[in-house]
């Protein structure tokens, strides 16, 4: 856990007690109905609420917008207080991550029918919103991935023959200790700590990559190889990785110089230093370029107070215009069409570079978040960061972990009856660990 | 028995009732409500049933061993330590000698923050790149930074949480101990003076047994503190060093089982009224010696 989410922590606390009453859309002219809660689990650091309330939010003219963020569970729980409670909520729209909607399904309106109004957005992207249903449970909004941000102090100790655009995990291990042995540090860092999203980079990342799968492959002879090649990355990464949530501090303060982390937890160090760093697509394994598309959705609750106000507040952040200053400010990317300005922020720009190589490179595979797992997500995602630290950090045997945590990863899936998806391909029941 | 003489009895019995009816509906309410409702989260599976399916899991987990040793390591450490540090600050701030009243201030500082921040200060003081060791090396002590909070060393990690518990916490015992001080009539001490006692001598022999009462306050209080210490632990440790209080913000908030995260909770309540069980026996003060 590291300063910054601390703050944000802390911040949220006092926020949470603060943003009663403080509509942040702006002053409607005519009357639209009544103010309405636009609860995210996205936008949890200050300065991007901030942004969003008073840039983003800006020029939506609707009724008053209180919007609100927090930690997936507070922002769940309160969601489904709302829908036990019955009557009408005061939260009108929710923003969540793809894989966060499913223990709320039945709390959601059918969005269907106003998906017309909103041109250019991918068919993957439209289908990923049906939740694997036939009901369109909610409208994409913006989207965000995974790369590598890497300090140009470490370019010339890049392994004879690598491209740092198109990298191998072993050229990586490689890499890391090159460095090692020259310098004496392990400067590769891994956000390992409380607050992480360790379990996105095994799940979208590592895995597939390694395996083809996920769950299917959990326990195969290709995982087997794959937590010795991490063990192996281990020997160069910063051991204080434990301690690290959010890749860009311990990047900016040269701790590690390069890190693989979620692009909104690297822009600070990006913006602040655009030109001591570069931004690169995530590395490549046996089976390919696996990098995970993070999706976020708008969805509207039953409950809802304000039916007309929550979809002209869709509306509103589906405009290019909206998009544009959401990647700007909030360094999310837009889901419509748009023309990415010229101007934008340099680290941006590293950013959308990025983005735009790993997904273009020729062995690129886009993996979505954990699909169908709802309210179990939780338990893969622990089930997965324990076999990390059973077998990275505490050096226990690689096949008898695989066996034991194999079993909690069926739990989860069985328990929520989640078919397989993305790499696992698909199937009629739970989805199996072979 | 007249009407007027019985009102008037009533009376007499109900107002102490009257004064005990808001401090019992907050315990009621905020206290042992919830502490049912643990205890029924714990134990109840999904369809209503009694289950230890819950328990099961929180004793197999990777972390759960690690967690309650932890947590009582942290105890043992700290405990100690702090009754010690804030006794003889106490006795500082009782002392008189010149600027004694600005002691009780400066020691009290840190209570004013809150226990996740005072973590964070702390992160900053041990991080790698952090105050201690850009000062250690502007003074050529090292010549690379020392990397404290790292997995492949704990105890340096342990070190770490005692240093940043012990200063901010330190304060909420001396609170008690300074209070429990003034409670203590002068006459002792005069007393102890006529009979030529040493300041040393008056301490041991006088201060502390008359202190008891509130250092068996100030233990029980602290303790309960210390197992629930969490802020200083996620911050510090990250995910190197579970500990009880954390695992259950963990089941509850990362992995969303209100059922697991309650069994950590008994497991605390449980460890926190055995300790104090032991302190109220160990230390025990009974009614005879407090009129005394």
């Amino acid at each position: 856990m590291n300063a910054r989410s601390i703050v944000i922590v802390l911040a949220l606390v006092i926020t949470a007690c603060s943003t009663q009453g403080t509509p942040s859309g702006g002053a409607a002219a005519t009357d639209q109905g009544s103010g309405f809660v636009f609860a995210s689990t996205q936008f949890t650091p200050t300065t991007e609420q901030e942004a969003m309330r008073t840039k983003i939010l800006a020029g939506y003219k609707g009724a008053p917008v209180d919007f609100i963020t927090d930690a997936e569970g507070v922002i769940l729980d309160r969601i489904t207080a709302e829908a036990k409670a019955g009557g009408a909520g005061k939260v009108g729209l929710i923003g969540l991550e793809n894989g966060q909607f499913g223990s709320l399904i039945s709390g959601l309106q059918d969005l269907g029918s106003t998906m017309d109004k909103y041109k250019g957005i991918p068919a993957d992207f439209v289908g990923l919103g049906k939740l694997g249903t036939a009901t369109q449970y909610y409208v994409p909004w913006m989207q965000a991935t995974y790369f590598l941000a890497v300090n140009k102090k470490a370019l010339p100790y890049l392994p004879s023959g690598a491209d740092v655009n198109a990298l191998t995990y072993d050229q990586l291990i490689t890499w890391g200790k090159n460095i090692t042995d020259k310098t004496g540090k392990r400067m590769i860092g891994l956000p390992a700590g409380n607050n992480s999203l360790l379990h996105r980079l095994l799940q979208g990342y590592f895995y597939p990559s390694y395996t083809g799968g996920l769950v299917t492959t959990y326990k195969s002879a290709d995982a087997e190889t794959m937590w010795g090649a991490i063990k192996e990355l281990w020997k160069y990464t910063n051991p204080q990785s434990t301690t690290y949530a959010f890749m860009q501090e311990p990047l900016q303060s040269e701790e590690v110089w390069i890190g693989f982390d979620h692009a909104a937890r690297l822009i600070n160090v990006l913006k602040a230093k655009p030109d001591d760093f570069v931004a690169v697509p995530a590395p490549a394994g046996p089976k390919g370029r696996y990098f995970m598309t993070v999706l976020v959705g708008l969805a509207i609750p039953k409950t809802t107070a304000n039916q007309a106000g929550a979809a002209a507040l869709i509306d509103y952040l589906l405009q290019p215009s909206t998009q544009i200053a959401t990647l700007r400010e909030n360094s999310f990317f837009p889901v419509v069409k748009v023309d990415i300005p010229g101007d934008l922020n340099p680290g941006l720009k590293l950013e959308a570079d990025a983005v735009a190589k790993q997904a273009g490179a020729k062995d690129a595979k886009p993996v979505p978040l954990p699909v169908g797992l709802g309210a179990k997500g939780g338990d893969l995602n622990k089930a997965m960061v324990d076999t990390f630290q059973r077998i990275v950090v505490k050096g226990e045997d690689i096949r008898t972990v695989l066996n034991e945590q194999a079993a909690l990863v069926q739990k989860a899936i069985t328990d929520a009856g989640a078919t397989c998806w993305g790499p696992d391909g698909s199937s009629t029941g739970p989805c199996q660990v072979k | 028995m007249t009407t007027g003489r019985m009102s008037v009895r009533w009376r007499d019995d109900a107002l102490p009732l009257a004064l005990l009816g808001p401090a019992v509906l907050y315990l009621l309410l905020l206290i042992v409500l919830p502490m049912v409702q643990a205890l029924v989260l714990a134990f109840q599976g999904d369809d209503g049933t009694f289950t230890l399916e819950h328990l099961r899991r929180m004793t197999g987990d990777v972390a759960f061993r690690d967690a309650i040793r932890n947590t009582l390591v942290l105890l043992i450490l700290i405990v100690p330590a702090q009754i010690v540090l804030a006794l003889v600050m106490a006795l500082l701030v009782h002392s008189r000698i010149r600027g004694h009243e600005w002691f009780l201030y400066v020691y009290a500082i840190p209570l004013a923050i809150s226990d996740l921040a005072a973590g964070i200060l702390w992160l900053s003081v041990f991080t790698q790149n952090g105050y201690l060791n850009t000062v250690l090396q502007a003074l050529g002590i090292i010549k690379e930074p020392i990397v404290y909070l790292s997995y492949e060393n704990i105890a340096m990690v342990i070190g770490a949480i005692v240093i940043a518990e012990s200063w901010r916490a330190t304060a909420l015992v001396l609170v008690i101990l300074v209070a429990g001080l003034q409670l203590i009539p002068r006459d002792y001490f005069e007393a102890a003076d006529l009979f030529g006692a040493s300041r040393l001598r008056r301490t041991v022999h006088v201060v502390i047994p008359l202190l008891r009462p509130s250092l068996q306050s100030a233990l029980i209080i602290r303790t309960i503190f210390a197992f629930t210490t969490f802020a200083a632990v996620f911050a510090l440790a990250g995910r190197n060093l579970p500990v009880v209080a954390g695992e259950a913000y963990n089941w509850s908030v990362v992995a969303r089982d209100p059922h697991v995260a309650a069994a950590y909770a008994l497991v605390l309540l449980a460890l926190a009224g055995a300790m104090t069980m032991v302190y109220l026996r160990v230390l025990g003060t009974s009614e005879t010696q407090r009129a005394r």
